[in-house]
């Protein structure tokens, strides 16, 4: 598997971060060097192996459904870029 | 007042009991190290007016008999832990100007315990490194840099907690460890450093880097002074579901409970072609410390090693890719302003993220993208069960693993960036423990043949720390490593 400049692009927009069109090439030259480095794990036999995805070994704690916090406007919006009126402020989106 | 910086946490706890010297005192002996120390760039947050606020309050819990088990002492945090009202940053362009309004688990815990906030310290961006090069307030020097030469690392991601307990500018830090985050700059920096076992301490309020990894730890200038130190930070916290509602064991007693009986693993896959020939030598001298000791060596087999790196490089990654979307210039941070909502995105996330995050964000994108996810993230985590099988598997048989803690002594500032897989190496011994979740420490153990500080990694089974100090405790009895960094504080310069 191999990345070009086009999966680079895509790539870079899937994760929202603007690439210049001039550091494409350099980019997937890096990420390439990264995943051959990685395809090594192509060689480890890992049939019928189960993912480990946490190791904490215990099942995931449930809770009671209920409202444990909120009603403070303030702080949820004290490093917001920009506000108004309890709300955080984003370019128009719908015309 | 030199003399009080030359204490360890544990004397000067004692100091502060028997009213040798007040926490006022300490902490302002502590505060002029800051200042002598500040060229080496270890803090990026000094808060001296509130350490001496904390420190009034700990005399006056002194004096009524109601001190802490931190009671009174100095504390550096790594910039990835949220505190209350001072900056947090994660040591990114995107977080400049965060202002947190809650305090992390693990930091309100040592405030309860009575601890003083110096200040915070500097890292990796968002933990994202091995030789804090890559933190936008640029990289801390190691105090160990000789006068004349090259300035070198301190290690990462935790540089600045490593650095600032070695020069004496603060007596304990925290550090938080991914995949080797603690133990590497730890012994980089010839301190302590402890990773619990995964779950041990709290993650909330911390920056996450990768969830499933990432967990908080100390450093301190002696194995006591860390079992001290995790004791009040560890404990369940219901508001990270993988937080362990586990007790801790007596880590303390441990330290000096001897190794006498104890079988100790030696992986033969640890050994390293090109490996730096004072590393084994180091590594060998630790067998026969332990021997000494009246401990047993068993050769052990970890047979999935070298899949550690890549199946990390893959996990990682992918979870930061996912932890790190929430940076998009909406509801905190940087905001780069653009004409619709996307451009918004994309623009902040560009301008705010260092090249080595955007590297691994794209890298993780990818990992988890359509197509592509059973081959790289599900694949990976099949290897990790594999990786965590061998250690399930040793430690079947022995009570706890010794290994080097990193390949090589601390390297000059820049040496390493051109190539991220050549820095991604230096964490070869201490990823495959965080992919099991287990615990590890890095104590420092001899000096390289330029007089650099050497590590050796104690490695345990699943939440026996006490396991892992016990066999710390004895290594460093016999190692007699003396802490004489060039550059600390109270040194001739």
């Amino acid at each position: 598997m191999s990345v070009d400049k086009d999966t680079v692009k895509k790539i870079a927009r899937l994760a929202r971060i603007a690439v210049p069109e001039d550091q494409t090439e350099t980019l997937a030259g890096e990420l390439n060097g990264i995943l051959n480095w990685i395809a090594e794990l192509e060689q480890v036999d890992t049939e019928g192996v189960p993912p480990l995805a946490s190791v904490t070994g215990h099942p995931l704690p449930l809770r009671a459904d209920q409202v444990t916090d909120g009603e403070q406007p303030e702080s949820v919006l004290a490093n917001a870029p920009e506000q108004a009126s309890s709300f955080f402020v984003v370019p128009k989106v719908v015309e | 007042m030199s003399d009080l910086l030359k204490l360890t946490a544990v004397e000067a706890r004692a100091g502060l009991d028997s009213r040798a010297f007040s926490s006022v005192e300490l902490t302002q002996a502590y505060l002029d190290a800051v200042t002598a120390t500040r060229p080496l760039n270890q803090f990026v947050t000094e808060t001296a007016d509130k350490a001496l606020e904390m420190a009034a309050a700990s005399d006056a819990r002194l004096a009524k008999a109601e001190a802490g088990l931190l009671e009174g002492l100095p504390l550096g945090i790594k910039d990835l832990f949220c505190t209350k009202a001072v900056q947090t940053t994660a040591c990114s362009a995107i977080l400049k100007g965060f202002v947190p309004e809650y305090e992390s688990h693990v930091t309100d815990q040592l405030w309860q315990a009575g601890g003083v906030l110096m200040g915070k310290l500097n890292c990796d961006e968002f933990a994202m490194g091995s030789s804090n090069e890559t933190s936008v307030f640029g990289p801390p020097v190691n105090p160990w840099s000789k006068d004349g030469g090259p300035a070198l690392t301190a290690g990462g991601s935790s540089g600045g907690s490593a650095a600032a307990v070695a020069s004496r500018a603060v007596l304990l830090a925290t550090g938080t460890d991914t995949g080797g985050s603690i133990r590497q700059p730890a012994a980089f920096c010839g301190v302590v450093g402890m990773k619990p076992t995964y779950g041990r301490c709290s993650r909330w309020g911390i920056v996450a880097f990768a969830s499933s990894l990432d967990q908080a730890g100390t450093f301190s200038r002696t194995v006591a002074d860390s079992a001290l130190m995790l004791q009040a930070m560890a404990g369940h916290d219901p508001r990270d579901s993988t937080s362990a509602n586990l007790p801790l064991p007596d880590c303390q007693a441990a330290v000096t409970a001897g190794v006498k009986g104890l079988k100790i693993g030696i992986p033969e896959e640890y050994v390293m072609d090109g490996m730096d020939p004072a590393i084994m030598a180091l590594w060998e001298q630790g067998q026969k410390w332990l021997v000494e000791a009246g401990a047993e060596l068993v050769p052990v087999s970890l047979p999935h090693t070298r899949y550690a790196l890549p199946c990390y490089y893959i996990i990682a990654p992918a979870e930061a890719s996912s932890n790190l979307a929430r940076y998009d210039g909406v509801c905190y941070g940087l905001r780069v302003e653009a004409e619709s909502l996307d451009e918004m995105y994309a623009a902040t996330r560009s301008a705010g993220f260092g090249e080595e995050v955007r590297r691994r964000i794209l890298i993780g994108t990818y990992a988890l993208s359509a197509g592509y996810y059973d081959a790289y993230y599900l694949k990976a985590q099949k290897v990790r069960q594999l990786i965590a099988r061998d250690f399930e598997t040793a430690f079947a048989s022995v009570d706890a693993i010794l290994t080097p803690a990193t390949p090589s002594a601390a390297f000059a500032l820049g040496s390493k960036q051109q190539d991220p897989i050549t820095m991604y190496l230096n964490d070869v011994f201490t990823v495959p423990a965080s992919l099991a979740g287990l615990p590890g420490i890095s104590v420092p153990a001899g000096l390289s043949e330029a007089g650099l500080p050497l590590g050796l990694q104690v490695l345990a089974n699943k939440f026996a720390e006490d396991r892992v100090y016990q066999v710390a405790g004895a290594l460093e009895a016999a190692a007699g490593f003396t802490l004489a960094p060039p550059r600390a504080a109270g040194e001739v310069q």
